[in-house]
């Protein structure tokens, strides 16, 4: 299997540097995943569904603010949420390419945060090394358990619903599929910080993970997509794909016009 | 039934009322209603839209339609007898000051 592409080709970072690049992962995944279900605000399809997406969105900006900081004192540089959120260019972000894609129909939304969860529940199971992280995974963990049954439950009643449902569903399925393979990719920060204790190797989370999806997807009557043509790769190195661009531009347009504006 | 995918089926979600305990020794308080397809859901949308703030430590969510209520038209027959019925309330005790929910 070819590497994921590199933005640099410089070496991979070591001690205090690496846990930086771990954390940066873990935590950009958590902060645009954050903005795009931001987006369902006013946009679902009742009120209550609004309230639980922005729930979650809330609890995944939690664990970025969580992070961030930390990130800022391992790479020494003492950037604070602020900078890391708001003032950072795409190629600085670290987040796979199946969060920052553009919101499509509910059960788009709902196959992805089926994944998402699915996968983030095994990596913040492992627990880690770094003191701060290993802090917010204990949290992070209770608050995944939740996002991943509130998939559940919406993949069951979609694919086990009306026969428009279940087209919809299966369709998601299938859009979501080639951003899978990402999510438990290897990439040389995440093989090194496993080295360290800091996390889990993403490849080794990645039975259990699937093992959920599948289980609930046949529950649903629906069927796992065949394997894709093509693949996501690159979002850890910083390579992002044609919507990181617009989402960095709406998220972070307030705090770039106004710096330092407060309230 | 309305047919699937119309504009009546999508607002046809039944309406639920929401009780939630505060806390281990309370009862169960009704907070509101929310609509949801199912009890299953109704108990989850119930957690995101009534408990956020740690208002609770357990939900009990009951379709609106199971709940027989009384109606306003009957007030004066229903709850006005009781009012000069003075001797129905237990104020010929004397309560001991320790006693707080008496």
């Amino acid at each position: 299997m070819p590497s994921p592409g590199r933005a640099v080709d410089d070496a991979v970072p070591q001690g205090d540097a690496l846990a930086a690049a771990y954390l940066l992962g873990l935590a950009d995944d958590a902060m645009v995943y954050a903005q795009r279900l931001g987006e369902w605000l006013t946009n679902a399809p009742q009120i209550e569904e609004d309230m639980a997406l922005a729930n979650i969105s809330l609890d995944l900006i939690g664990q970025a603010r969580g992070l961030y900081p930390r990130v800022g004192e391992l790479d020494g540089t003492g950037r604070g949420e602020d900078d890391y959120a708001m003032l950072r260019d795409e190629r600085g972000w670290c987040n796979v390419h199946l969060v920052e894609q553009e919101r499509g129909d509910f059960a788009f939304e709902v196959a992805r945060l089926l994944w998402f969860s699915a996968s983030r529940i095994e990596l913040l199971a492992a627990g880690s090394a770094d003191r701060v992280l290993d802090g917010v995974m204990a949290k992070a963990y209770k608050e995944a358990r939740y996002h991943l049954d509130h998939a559940v439950q919406w993949t069951l009643r979609l694919g086990d619903g009306t026969e428009e449902s279940h087209r919809r569903m299966q369709t998601a399925l299938v859009a979501v599929a080639p951003y899978v393979d990402e999510l438990f990719d290897d990439d040389p920060v995440s093989a090194a910080a496993y080295a360290e204790g800091i996390g889990p190797l993403p490849s080794e989370t990645r039975e259990v993970a699937e093992r959920t999806v599948q289980r609930i997807v046949a529950e649903a009557t629906l069927t796992m997509p065949g394997a894709s043509p093509w693949r996501s790769r690159g979002g850890r190195a910083g390579i992002h794909s044609r919507p990181m661009g617009s989402l960095l531009a709406e998220m972070q347009h307030l705090a770039r016009s106004h710096p330092g504006a407060t309230w | 039934m309305t047919e699937p995918g119309s504009v009546a089926a999508e607002r046809s979600w039944p309406l639920w009322e929401v009780f939630v305990r505060a806390r281990r020794g309370l009862s169960h308080v009704h907070v509101g209603s929310l609509h949801a397809p199912d009890a299953t859901m109704a108990l989850r949308n119930a957690r995101d839209v009534y408990t956020r703030r740690q208002e609770g430590v357990s939900i009990w969510v009951v379709e609106a339609a199971s709940i027989t209520a009384s109606s306003p038209a009957e007030k004066d027959s229903f709850f006005d007898p009781a009012a000069d019925k003075v001797y129905r309330h237990p104020t010929f005790y004397d309560v001991p000051e320790d006693v707080e929910y008496l």
